[in-house]
């Protein structure tokens, strides 16, 4: 009997304000409170509240049979808190029927991975603290921003007590392999790997609502029927995707809430299959192989690789720049710096400034806030800038206070 | 396919971008097999020898005794024009011409029945008078040739577009590289602007050079949205600068501003953005090339905000001095209130100089590798300058990506555009 693995990413990042050369120096207002609040709130009433009802109807007719899997990052967490503590409470009333896996991520949604084992590490504990306090579970399976992975990434994920990971379905990693089983890391095979189905995750996340797809109208009927005519021999089919996918991306008036309830139901009862969390998975299947991810992937774009985040030179000097503050900031041990340091980790920010969308990608503009890559990272230039004088100038004062004592 | 063709000047004798635009689309058009016949007021004999058939209208004999001569001639009595009518033209260009017709005009040779017109093919008082007998000897060329369809470069051609529509019942394209909202902001030239419209409505189909242009040609002049098309100009290959010196010397950075120093291109902006950079980095040197109306009231605001030692006027540059101008720049700034397309910021991305232009331009549309600003928010201009000249992989980017970029603004697609335009007219 098949199982479906429903992971969905819920993140938020703190946008920025528009923070002008001139500013540098002046005040740290960096993020536009007031677009946070409002997108905040906007997604809550579209998207998260009505999602989590949908779900917890589900929970409620189905029993056992449906259970789903969240990664809500450190900056929605704390966002929820701020502006809508509502959509908290409805997480809760969902952690409480025990049938909903929260994930291990990193806090800021940050690409910390990449470039700092150190900062990397004290943002999965932040979050696994944060989980654990508002619902009672500790995180047992890791799913790293935007399922990055890569062989390293997965062994310091071990290294952190996390036994499974969730990550893409690359094909240029999985070759002829299918994604609906279970693997482990190459490194290290305790370590197992849960595959993105990008083909039918996509279906819902980016197609559902496009006319000129020859499958449009996506109904839960022809859907589960694809979920039937995958390989038998396959054990488990992922469907990751964001959460904002119900009611933001999709809106509703295109029917993708109708979609959510009826899917479920008619798998279980018609198809016989069951909805399973990540940690229940890992415990019940074993690996059939081995993966050998050398560079790391992503779920991000055609090339399910790094470079929607980094590798162009924008991308790379707003990086280099943003980790070089690192020990500096950490020898200051001021809880601000240090969360506006993390706050400007968040991978939207590098989103922001790619240039890969001049040529394809409309997803890239649909997230974008700037109207060109170039304004996201003059701006965020200039925030880093003012944060690079601040730390500056502390270590400055500490000298002095030192000297004269 | 032949396309029978009139502008108002052609290379070498332009004085700005509506003969090289014209040259750019011409040669492109030809090369998908349009056969042109292009028709321009006036030959200088030096024209290069080519495919391009040109045909001089000072040569067309005019029936005097003709419906169309009476009723231009009957009008021109009554035109005047004022100095702001020219398309892309340089100030000093313009001059120039002007002296040139007051200085050497000659009249009308007369014969018994028909008649030559002499035109001078400038810009000068006389222009609305030439435009007029423009249009008379157009009727003329337009039924001693053969062609299928008809093509107007500018107001200036418009007229001649028409009555080379009447006479032959071809249709008619008229292409719009400014509108008189670009040239004279609110204080339009009525005129000029009721030749615009007239010259729109009569055509089949009109060309705006950008979606910008279209968007005045459709609100400003009512024209109905489905038969205005955006064509994007080109870019003509670089002419050889080699050899030029370009060294510097002096240590600090250069943000450029070139061009007309005219309400147009928005100096004022800035001027504004300079003084907030120096504010806070003083080490830059602020350059403002080119000369006209509002450059006396550009220096007096220099000296009130006190930055003259960083901020250079040059007067109006041409030929090596615009590319050693170009090679000395650290950031080009194009702040235009209102520019149809704008060429010079694709000149500057050639030169591997990093561009800010305003979103009021068309080449805002087609350019990616640029940093574009609202002329009037001068805090974002003065931030993009900052951005520029103080995180490095801004400049590297736009050495790495900008000069390809401009190299694939070609004449050949807009060429095979404008065929469609053809064909398409011809079909209806």
């Amino acid at each position: 009997m098949k199982s479906i693995c429903l992971y969905f990413q819920v993140h938020q990042p703190y946008r920025l304000s528009s923070f002008r050369f001139f500013d540098i120096g002046r005040h740290n207002n960096y993020f536009d409170d007031y677009a946070n609040r409002y997108i905040m709130q906007q997604v809550a009433e579209k998207c998260y509240l009505p999602a989590n009802e949908a779900l917890l109807s589900l929970v409620k007719k189905h029993g056992s049979q449906f259970k789903v899997s969240f990664s809500i990052s450190g900056m929605a967490l704390e966002q929820f808190e701020q502006y809508a503590p509502k959509v908290l409470k409805s997480f809760k009333k969902l952690a409480d029927t025990g049938n909903v896996e929260f994930l291990a991520e990193t806090w800021a949604h940050s690409l910390a991975s990449l470039k700092s084992k150190k900062e990397f590490t004290e943002q999965v504990k932040m979050h696994s603290r944060k989980i654990k306090a508002l619902f009672g579970q500790k995180p047992v399976t890791f799913r790293n921003t935007e399922l990055v992975y890569s062989n390293e990434i997965g062994d310091m994920a071990y290294g952190l007590g996390y036994d499974t990971m969730l990550t893409e379905g690359a094909k240029h990693v999985l070759g002829w392999k299918s994604p609906n089983l279970l693997y482990c890391s190459a490194s290290n095979p305790k370590l197992k790997l849960l595959l993105k189905n990008f083909q039918l995750s996509d279906d819902i996340a980016f197609r559902f609502s496009e006319r000129n797809w020859s499958e449009w109208p996506l109904t839960a009927e022809k859907f589960v029927s694809w979920l039937e005519k995958v390989n038998p021999k396959d054990e488990v089919i992922n469907l990751f995707m964001d959460y904002e996918t119900f009611g933001e991306h999709q809106w509703a008036e295109t029917g993708i809430f109708d979609f959510l309830k009826a899917f479920p139901t008619l798998a279980i009862e018609r198809a016989g299959m069951a909805f399973k969390t990540p940690a229940q998975l890992s415990r019940e299947l074993q690996p059939v192989a081995q993966l050998n991810v050398p560079y790391p992937i992503s779920w991000a774009d055609e090339e399910r690789d790094l470079t929607a985040w980094l590798g162009n030179e924008l991308q790379d000097e707003a990086f280099n720049t943003l980790y070089a503050l690192e020990k500096k900031i950490r020898s200051l041990k001021d809880d601000e710096l240090l969360r506006h340091w993390r706050y400007l980790q968040t991978s939207d920010h590098f989103y922001y400034m790619c240039t890969k969308w001049f040529s394809d990608g409309d997803v890239h503009k649909y997230f974008n806030p700037y109207s060109s890559p170039y304004d996201a990272f003059i701006n965020y230039m200039n925030v880093l800038s003012d944060l690079v004088a601040r730390t500056e100038k502390k270590l400055e004062e500490n000298r002095r206070s030192r000297k004269k004592s | 396919m032949r396309v029978l063709m009139f502008g108002w000047e052609f290379p070498p004798h332009i004085s700005g971008g509506l003969g090289t635009a014209c040259y750019g689309l011409t040669k492109a058009l030809m090369k998908t097999g349009v056969d042109i016949l292009f028709v321009v007021p006036k030959m200088y004999g030096d024209e290069e020898p080519g495919k391009i058939r040109l045909v001089n209208a000072s040569d067309v004999s005019v029936d005097i005794r003709n419906e169309v001569y009476k009723t231009h001639e009957s009008k021109i009595s009554y035109m005047e024009i004022d100095s702001t009518l020219l398309p892309y033209a340089s100030e000093e260009e313009y001059y120039h011409l002007v002296e040139q017709l007051e200085s050497g005009r000659s009249l009308e040779q007369l014969n018994l029945h028909t008649q030559k017109y002499s035109f001078s093919g400038g810009y000068g008082k006389n222009l609305m008078e030439e435009v007029r007998r423009y249009a008379v000897v157009a009727a003329s060329i337009a039924s001693q040739h053969e062609f299928d369809v008809i093509h107007a470069h500018d107001w200036l051609t418009y007229l001649a577009g028409i009555e080379a529509r009447k006479v032959s019942g071809k249709p008619l394209v008229v292409h719009m590289h400014a509108t008189e909202f670009d040239r004279s902001g609110e204080n339009v030239n009525q005129l000029v602007y009721d030749i615009e419209r007239t010259g729109m409505e009569a055509a089949d189909m009109v060309i705006a050079v950008s979606h910008l242009t279209r968007n005045v040609v459709i609100n400003r002049y009512g024209i109905p949205a489905d038969k205005v098309i955006t064509v994007h100009n080109g870019v003509e290959p670089p002419r050889e600068t080699t050899g030029i010196d370009i060294r510097r010397h002096v240590d600090e950075k250069i943000v450029t501003f070139l061009g007309r120093i005219t309400y147009q291109k928005g100096p004022e902006y800035f001027i504004e953005a300079a003084h907030k950079v120096l504010k806070r980095y003083p080490d830059v040197r602020f350059v403002m090339a080119g000369s006209g109306d509002l450059l006396p009231g550009m220096i007096r605001r220099v000296a009130k905000l006190g930055m003259g030692t960083r901020f250079h006027f040059t007067g109006f540059l041409k030929g090596d001095d615009v590319d050693r101008m170009f090679g000395l720049s650290d950031v080009y700034v194009m702040p235009s209130v209102s520019e149809p397309f704008g060429i010079s910021p694709l000149e500057a991305m050639r030169s591997n100089v990093p561009v800010i232009i305003s979103k009021q331009s068309g080449v805002a549309e087609v350019l990616n590798h640029a940093l574009k600003v609202d002329y009037w928010d001068v805090d974002a201009m003065a931030d993009a300058i900052y951005g520029v000249l103080r995180y490095g992989s801004l400049r590297k980017m736009f050495t790495n990506h900008g000069k390809a970029e401009v190299e694939n603004i070609k004449w050949d697609q807009a060429g095979i555009k404008v065929k469609n335009i053809y064909q398409q007219m011809i079909r209806a």
